[in-house]
């Protein structure tokens, strides 16, 4: 029996982004919900989101995200051996994204999965395509992060909705002849679940078309449904201060640890990507990690707002734009979110 | 073991650095959010540094019952008991 000859290293080799043109501004969030433009910046960071209309849908995004990618890296879409989505809003339990995507792209038949790892998806597809790519399962892997987070929020709540955006990322990761992507410290902690979550389940959602069926409608349902039970379609909610001390104190911890696992010191990196959550949360971890002026940090949440799994790739190519000679130079990226999960690992940018 | 007065010196020092209210605006009576102004992240921050100051755990769930400053200096006493 044969097993497939391992390779020493693998790099990200390309980056590609989709920004959504619907801008929303913090004028608009305050049509739903009470707020000021100063009380939403002062508190978030975010000046703008982008978002997708109607008929842009998570594969729209995600195939202009890795066609860039892959004209970056210089890389067929034939030549893939994986094609890895990470998304937590393709409005399909099944079939994935990702077997759509490679059927676009060209990459047919290579093996397509989604993964289901919310703000952390990112990171995690780095991860699993690092070790695709080294162990000889694949040559080039796609790993893209993309979100329409507008079809699961509601507007008009105060924990979560405001903060999100739409948008897709993707990175082609293949074989290197050094060091590109340094061990992955990835994790989960279920006990915190709840912390950021679905409303309700599409169980709770056939449940209260049933009743609103046998009531007449769903307002006539909603008495006996209770607490958001007029609402049918399940939304994102949050802990907001919860999530904020872990993604802060914790999540530093997992930088840290990503940092030792690579080798690296603070000052030996060129850049900082975390998860565009929260501009507090990107300053605390900036202050906890004591990173040094000369590390430029990721702060595309400004324009873009939170895009889950989208993020990272869309703030690495961003950084990339905007400073061409950060190209060669070592990025910590972390990706944490609901589940709760986390990922870290330390790359050199393409 | 810090002492009530020390407690509430230490929250102060801990507020101010948080949100650069004077110190001495931060007293017993004083509400976090109604009074001081202070938004559920920065609390949370500011827990999170009471605890590293004082050797003591805080809770998330714990965390909204701190309505004034009493109620964290009382908790963080407790706490260090």
């Amino acid at each position: 029996m044969l097993q497939a000859p391992t390779r020493a290293h693998s790099r990200v080799l390309g980056l590609g982004a989709y920004r959504p043109d619907v801008i929303v501004t913090n004028d608009d969030v305050c049509q739903w919900i009470e707020s000021s433009d100063e009380w939403i910046r002062q508190r978030t960071g975010i000046v703008t989101r982008h978002r997708a209309k109607a008929d842009v849908s998570v594969i729209d995004m995600a195939e202009g995200a890795a066609r860039e990618a892959l004209q970056k890296a210089g890389i067929e879409a034939s030549q893939l051996g994986a094609v890895i989505v990470s998304t937590i809003s393709h409005p399909y339990a099944t079939p994935s994204a990702a077997a759509a995507l490679a059927d676009r792209l060209g990459a047919t038949p290579a093996p397509a999965f989604d993964i289901s790892a919310a703000c952390a998806g990112y990171c995690y597809g780095i991860a699993q395509a690092d070790a695709l790519v080294r162990s000889g399962t694949a040559d080039y892997v796609l790993v893209v992060g993309a979100e329409k987070l507008s079809d699961v929020i509601d507007n008009t709540e105060r924990t979560i909705s405001f903060l999100l955006g739409d948008g897709a990322g993707a990175a082609v990761v293949g074989p290197s002849d050094v060091p590109g992507i340094s061990p992955s410290v990835w994790g989960s902690d279920g006990s915190k679940w709840d912390v950021i979550s679905m409303t309700h389940s599409l169980n709770e959602v056939r449940e209260i078309s049933l009743a609103a069926e046998a009531a007449g409608s769903l307002a006539a349902a909603a008495a006996d449904l209770g607490e958001d039970g007029h609402k049918l379609w399940p939304t994102l909610r949050q802990d907001g201060p919860s999530v904020f001390r872990w993604a802060v104190w914790e999540m530093a911890k997992t930088a840290k640890r990503a940092l030792d696992a690579a080798g690296v010191q603070p000052e030996d990196l060129a850049a900082f990507v975390p998860h565009q959550a929260n501009m507090r949360i990107i300053d605390e971890m900036v202050k906890q990690l004591k990173l040094p002026e000369s590390v430029a940090v990721a702060r595309d949440i400004a324009d873009a707002g939170n895009t889950s799994a989208a993020s990272i790739p869309l703030a690495t190519h961003r950084l990339l734009q905007e400073n061409p000679q950060l190209s060669g130079g070592l990025a910590l990226q972390i990706g944490f979110g609901a589940g709760l999960v986390f990922g870290a690992q330390v790359i050199v940018l393409p | 073991m810090a002492s009530n007065e020390e407690i509430l010196a230490g929250l102060a020092e801990i507020v101010n650095e948080e949100t650069g209210l004077a110190p001495e605006a931060v007293e017993l009576d004083k509400s976090f959010t109604d009074d001081l102004d202070i938004d559920s992240i920065s609390m949370m921050t500011i827990v999170v540094n009471a605890e590293e100051k004082f050797g003591v755990r805080i809770p998330d769930e714990e965390v909204k019952n701190l309505k004034t400053v009493g109620d964290a200096v009382d908790y963080i006493a407790k706490a260090q008991a």
